[in-house]
């Protein structure tokens, strides 16, 4: 029996060894948080602890489901989401094709030098440019409205139909260069013989782009969309949140911003375990999402990320 | 022959239709690029003029009236400082330690033969999927004693789960398992293994991973946001949140503001500038290390 084991793991004990303090990790920062979810199930109280404090079963899905926010909460982040979704997928794919086209070498290193630049920049520092460029008084926006129009514009993010729009239009911004990294690698790969062999049919260049090119394109473009179904209800924080102020909080409060004020920005009043409760919801619909996605795609095509 | 003379022909005919389509798409890249790059001018430009020029919008393109006045305003700031060397000191200890871990941890995973790699993988891959979310995880940096320590701002995502798979596919390519089993029989055990080859050899990778790893924490604001309460420990993006988007300005760092609009002009002035001195250490370096991006997306996009 000893001897079997020896056997079977002798050979490997200094793989274990390197393995100890990666497990630790995932064991400390993403495993003991996991064992914290119950709070959500819990009225949490700092001085009873995790393990001590009574349970209260579904009170506070149910507190959320009928809370007054929850209605344009959720519309909130599911419209973000999709309308970033829509207008930043394609740009990149499209931007490839274009770039792809391009013969002389140092142009297009030129341009993809430049476009991928604004991915680089800290949400912070774009926020802060959005915010110093749409300045109605001081911004280049402001300048411009005032020049054609004669008056002052409204401040753009103190008006919450524009918070969308600003929202994902600077995310195109930002990223459809970068994004469009995996789509140009994978142009490199199309065999130039398929291009030969469309030329001596006498397909156009834009012929070739939509015959030729695109449909190498479309593996890829399966893959990464699956990856952005996934994550649709995982919106981020960060971006929100800087952009976010007390005028525009009617299209900008997300769910990821409403569980930071709950559980941790409202001082006193913080409740741990709502603030819990709404992250855990969130984060279970973006499993059985990824998972669901998935699975049908695996199904109807070969493309699947596990 | 009246084939080349087809060919020629159709040639002529393919040539004009493609001149169309050539200056439709350079006329698109072209107006894509620039507007990419006006925002990133202007900026630049504003920083560089005068006060009053910024706040009358004469700025359009170039700098009007220069003047480097927004620049001597933020290197006055005590805050802008404390930022930096702060964050400087997380980039470059955070780095080395997810470099550090990501690598021990892809070796093990990448050899085939190892028992139980299927489990161990799944419960790494699965915290891609999954997780304790806000408030879970602030209970445990709390529980550890973390909060408002260095180690908050350098521990918590020491593994990315996508660039271990990338060192993982890296290991699994380059170093094949007959180099491993020729240098166990000379003696080499797997400790020395890594050490004298995995290291040497994983050179590209360790290089593609490291600038990924040094970039999120440069620009990252989430986590000092969360666990840091102590102003001096602040990195340069929180500071960077107070004064670009809060516009809190610690007026009492301002030099001698003559008036109260000359003051507001140049809290102005001095967004400009220091929206430039953030980004510019990375914008400078990032055409030299542009082609470690590329290769660390095309790696990450092979199946492993």
């Amino acid at each position: 029996m000893l001897s079997k084991i020896r056997k079977k793991y002798g050979r490997y004990w200094q793989l274990y060894v390197f393995l100890i303090l990666p497990v630790i990790y995932f064991a400390i920062f993403q495993y003991w948080p996991m064992f914290g979810l119950q709070i959500a199930f819990k009225k949490f109280t700092i001085t009873k602890g995790i393990w001590g404090s009574p349970w209260v079963g579904l009170k506070y899905f149910r507190k959320f489901f009928t809370a007054y926010q929850f209605r344009n909460v959720l519309t909130n982040t599911l419209t973000l989401s999709f309308y970033s979704l829509l207008a930043s997928f394609p740009f990149p794919i499209l931007f490839a094709l274009i770039l792809n086209t391009v013969e002389h070498q140092r142009s297009k290193k030129l341009v993809q030098t430049i476009t991928y630049m604004p991915h680089f920049i800290s949400v912070v520092v774009l926020v802060g440019i959005m915010m110093q460029i749409f300045h109605p008084m001081i911004g280049l926006y402001g300048h411009v409205m005032k020049n054609l129009t004669g008056t002052m514009p409204g401040d753009l993010f103190a008006k919450p139909e524009a918070f969308p729009h600003l929202y994902v239009w600077s995310g195109v911004w930002q990223n459809f260069g970068y994004n469009s990294i995996i789509y140009i690698a994978a142009l490199t790969s199309v065999p130039a013989e398929l291009h030969e062999a469309a030329q001596v049919d006498g397909a156009s260049r834009f012929q070739r782009v939509v015959h030729v090119d695109f449909p190498a394109l479309l593996p890829t473009v399966t893959i990464m969309l699956i990856l952005r179904m996934g994550h649709i209800m995982s919106i981020g924080f960060e971006k929100t949140y800087l952009m976010q102020n007390s005028l525009n909080l009617s299209r900008s409060e997300i769910i990821s911003t409403f569980v930071y004020k709950i559980g941790l920005g409202s001082g006193a009043s913080n409740d741990y375990s709502y603030s819990t409760a709404i992250g855990m919801f969130n984060s279970v619909v973006n499993l059985l999402l990824i998972t669901s996605v998935n699975w049908i795609s695996r199904r109807v095509s070969e493309n699947s990320l596990w | 022959m009246t084939n080349t003379g087809l060919s020629r022909k159709n040639r002529v005919r393919r040539s004009a239709d493609d001149r169309i389509f050539y200056a439709v798409s350079y006329v698109i890249l072209g107006f894509l690029t620039l507007i990419v790059l006006y925002p990133l001018i202007y900026i630049l430009s504003c920083s560089f003029s005068s006060a009053n020029a910024v706040s009358t919008g004469k700025v359009v393109l170039w700098p009007v009236e220069p003047s480097v006045l927004g620049y001597q305003t933020v290197f006055e700031n005590r805050n802008v400082w404390v930022g930096y060397r702060n964050t400087v000191l997380y980039t470059v200890l955070g780095t080395f330690i997810n470099v550090s871990m990501t690598l021990i941890c892809a070796y093990p995973l990448a050899r085939k033969k190892l028992p139980h790699k299927g489990f161990f993988t799944f419960l790494i891959s699965f915290t891609m999927l999954f997780n304790g979310g806000m408030i879970p995880t602030y209970l445990v940096m709390r529980d550890l004693k973390l909060l408002n320590s260095l180690w908050a701002m350098v521990l918590p995502g020491a593994i990315g789960v996508s660039q271990m798979i990338v060192a993982r596919t890296f290991i699994i390519n380059t170093l094949p398992e007959e180099l491993l089993e020729a240098t166990q029989i000379d003696g080499c055990n797997d400790f020395q293994f890594f050490f004298r080859f995995v290291l040497p050899l994983s050179k590209a990778v360790i290089a593609v991973i490291a600038m990924q790893y040094a970039i999120v924490h440069w620009n990252s604001y989430f986590n000092a946001f969360i666990y840091l309460s102590d102003s001096k420990k602040y990195p340069l993006q929180i500071f960077l949140r107070e004064i670009l988007v809060m516009s809190n300005i610690d007026t009492s760092d301002i030099a001698d503001p003559e008036t109260a609009i000359a003051m507001q002009g140049l809290a102005d002035l001095l967004k400009y500038s220091l929206i430039v001195v953030a980004t510019a250490p990375i914008l400078c370096v990032y055409p030299f290390i542009q082609k470690y991006f590329v290769k660390g997306i095309m790696m990450g996009s092979l199946k492993g």
